[in-house]
């Protein structure tokens, strides 16, 4: 036991000592903040970028009134030019297009005729702004020809939210089920993403293992199987570590990012509401989602996301192991990869696909019981309600074949370490089984 | 006198090749034990049984007079003919840590580790990493770390691999001391020479079977033709010659000599004895050179696997 905490403390030491892992685990988070407010930089001035658009009409139904400037499309009128004439004006200046409205009789002619000439293709969302605004004028025109009363219409308005609860009385809403997706696919992957990264880093130490020829010198010491549970953990351990400072430096550097730059990040969805508005709906919202969240039964969430993350990640990391005792360098670990990494996109694309239109259905519950895809998939659907006795079922499964597959790995691990020069296959790796 | 180390009848197959055959070898303590054997013999295999790195399908290993536990990993140290010390990290804390692993605290890990870092005057070492050592330097650390816990049983497979002449006599010192100090040591190489100086007793294996094992003195008897080689001053070589070859096996020997004489290998028929030999050869010529042909460890290894296969 003594000795397993021995190599537990080497093989954690030996990662976050390492320059890359240093360097990765300042660097990732910034390079992330720098995404994040890349992107928001790029949308939100792209948002304030107003499009300049010139427009021929000559129909009645519509006056200079319905072409009044919004934040985003500055209009022109040229109707006086003549359709050939602005045609040759807007093709030659630096507006975006010209709207061309021609006489019809009718409403529904008129409303398939309206026609947009620009040198480059529009962007969706100015000419479904444009869209917009001629539809809700040509309703208008629409309803005072069949005589409809507006205030009428305006206060005949209703407007149904279902509010939803289990038999238990628990209530829920649409923006506890955005939530529960949230959790949900976010542990799934993030489980996904732990065990490929450091799955893929027990596995080239054992291969640095065995390319320094330590090895022999280390299993004359300590039982190969120690080594691999002290590998398994230790890599664990630094993985977490990293997980840690991470969490702590992403919000660090969000909040100074946040006050320095001015990025708003709840503004980036509503910039057309004023301000102050804005703001007062913001705390709002927030306040809301974060009563909504702590309804959520967020300690059992997290103890299921330990349990499942560490069976998981035990699972796969030996049978990282076993590869990278197999063979004598990185190169040759790609036939082996294969079986490997597919169970774990599969758990993930099942996740996405099924579980949040369904998070019950038969797909979802069967992938969730397999034990090589459910710590993704069940940990997905948890947030959703799981009975326990399916829980706790899978979690049973998870151990069982985690026990055989270990204890397989480590069969493999044991002959393997000490195997130099030798082409490994499938059928030599069943070999090994039995010696 | 007792065994620290006595193996029997182990026997280990991988699938369907054997790779040990019913191996007994009995390891004297305090002494140094050649386990000798051509390439892919199973003497490594054998080897890793002894360090419970592999289990053996059959047989039993004693070792100080018991049934070999896993806790004797603590007695035993272990210089594989494959090894390395982990590239990046520290000399002083991978020493330190490959000690802890052999059940020293970290506190007498250091005390020993001065002692020999000093001896061999690389204290200097100890914060670099083992990268930017040479092969040589890493061997001495790779050594220091083998014999820091004072194991009663040393083995060491091909200990001289790497080591330039000096470092190698070096190294051959302290494995005499370690003995001396009541170390037993089993000694794996194909440097016959090596064998012929330090060790006392000697086991061959061949294609997994043990083909040879005793006191090496005792077997050197064994293996002798009962020949002598021979320095003649004479007038005339060709007749002593002639005269020779119908009484003897002559064959022509090679040696240094100041004289120009007849150098000679003389095997004697059975019941002969060498003052026989002395007598006739006194009353036809001077004897210059007289020595009985001893078989070297490197004839007896070669005579003994041709005989095998």
């Amino acid at each position: 036991m003594n000795k397993l905490k021995l190599i537990i403390k080497r093989e954690f030491l030996a990662k976050v000592r390492n320059k890359t892992f240093i360097i990765m685990t300042f660097l990732s988070p910034l390079l992330m903040v720098g995404m994040i407010a890349l992107v928001a930089f790029l949308s939100k001035s792209s948002m304030e970028k107003s499009n300049f658009v010139a427009y021929v009409n000559y129909s009645e139904m519509f006056t200079k009134d319905d072409f009044k400037d919004t934040n985003t499309i500055h209009y022109e009128n040229l109707t006086e030019a003549g359709l050939e004439q602005a045609k040759k004006i807007v093709q030659n200046s630096n507006h975006d297009g010209l709207i061309f409205i021609p006489k019809k009789d009718s409403i529904e002619q008129l409303a398939s005729n309206i026609e947009f000439f620009s040198n480059e293709s529009p962007g969706v969302v100015l000419i479904s702004e444009m869209e917009n605004t001629l539809t809700s004028k040509l309703e208008k025109e629409k309803m005072k020809q069949l005589d409809i009363d507006l205030q009428k219409l305006k206060k005949s308005n209703v407007n149904v939210d279902i509010k939803m609860s289990n038999f238990s009385g628990e209530k829920s809403s649409k923006l506890i089920n955005g939530i529960k997706i949230a959790i949900g696919m976010g542990s799934g992957y993030i489980v996904m993403m732990f065990i490929i990264v450091y799955g893929a880093m027990v596995m080239r130490s054992v291969i640095e293992e065995k390319t320094s020829r330590i090895i022999e010198v280390i299993v004359s010491s300590v039982k190969p199987f120690q080594l691999m549970l002290g590998k398994v953990i230790g890599t664990a351990g630094a993985g977490l570590f990293q997980f840690i400072i991470w969490t702590i430096l992403l919000f660090t550097v969000l909040m100074i990012g946040s006050y320095m730059f001015g990025v708003d990040m709840a503004g980036m969805q509503t910039s057309q509401i004023p301000p102050d508005q804005l703001e007062a709906m913001a705390n709002n919202k927030a306040q809301f989602a974060l009563n909504e969240i702590f309804k959520l039964p967020l300690l059992s969430i997290l103890i299921w996301f330990v349990l499942f993350f560490l069976g998981g990640y035990l699972l796969y990391s030996s049978i990282y192991a076993a590869i990278g005792a197999a063979v004598d360098n990185e190169t040759d670990t790609q036939q082996f990869m294969m079986p490997v990494i597919m169970p774990l996109m599969i758990g993930v694309y099942v996740g996405f696909a099924t579980v949040i239109n369904d998070p019950h259905g038969t797909v979802a519950t069967v992938f969730s019981m397999i034990p090589f895809t459910s710590p993704i998939v069940m940990l997905m659907r948890i947030p959703f309600g799981v009975p326990f006795w399916q829980i706790a079922l899978s979690l049973f499964l998870l151990i069982i074949t985690f026990l055989g597959v270990i204890w397989l790995a480590a069969k493999i691990y044991r002959v393997g370490i000490l195997m130099y020069g030798k082409k490994v296959n499938y059928k030599e790796l069943y070999k090994w089984l039995k010696y | 006198m007792n065994n620290i180390l006595v193996t029997e009848d182990i026997v280990k197959n991988f699938g369907d090749f054997r790779a040990l055959n019913n191996i007994s070898i009995k390891v004297p303590e305090q002494s140094i034990f050649g386990l000798l054997g051509p390439n892919g013999a199973g003497k490594t295999t054998l080897i890793r049984i002894i360090n419970q790195i592999t289990l053996p399908d059959s047989g039993k290993v004693y070792f100080d007079g018991n049934l070999l536990r896993p806790y004797d990993v603590h007695y035993i140290g272990y210089l594989p003919e494959e090894r390395g010390l982990y590239k990046r990290m520290k000399v002083g804390e991978q020493a330190v840590y490959l000690a802890q692993l052999k059940g020293l605290s970290k506190a007498e890990a250091k005390k020993r580790l001065k002692y020999w870092f000093d001896k061999f005057d690389i204290g200097a070492w100890w914060n670099k990493k083992v990268e930017e050592l040479s092969k040589g330097m890493a061997q001495k650390v790779q050594f220091i770390v083998t014999v820091l816990h004072r194991p009663k049983l040393l083995i060491f497979d091909e200990p001289f691999s790497g080591f330039d002449p000096i470092n190698a006599n070096i190294i051959k010192d302290e494995i005499l001391q370690l003995r001396d100090e009541g170390a037993s040591i089993i000694f794996s190489t194909h440097r016959m020479e090596s064998v012929e100086e330090m060790c006392e007793h000697i086991a061959l294996i061949d294609r997994s079977n043990k083909i040879l094992d005793g006191k090496l003195t005792d077997i050197k008897k064994e293996f002798k033709t009962n020949s002598f080689e021979v320095g003649l001053v004479t007038e005339d070589k060709d007749v002593l010659l002639k005269e020779l070859n119908e009484k003897f096996e002559v064959k022509p020997a090679d040696f240094r000599s100041l004289e120009d004489d007849l150098k000679l290998n003389i095997k004697l028929a059975n019941g002969e004895t060498s003052t026989d030999l002395i007598k006739y050869l006194n009353s036809k010529a001077i004897i210059n050179h007289y020595v009985e042909v001893i078989p070297s460890v490197n004839e007896i290894f070669i005579q003994s696997v041709n005989k095998n296969s």
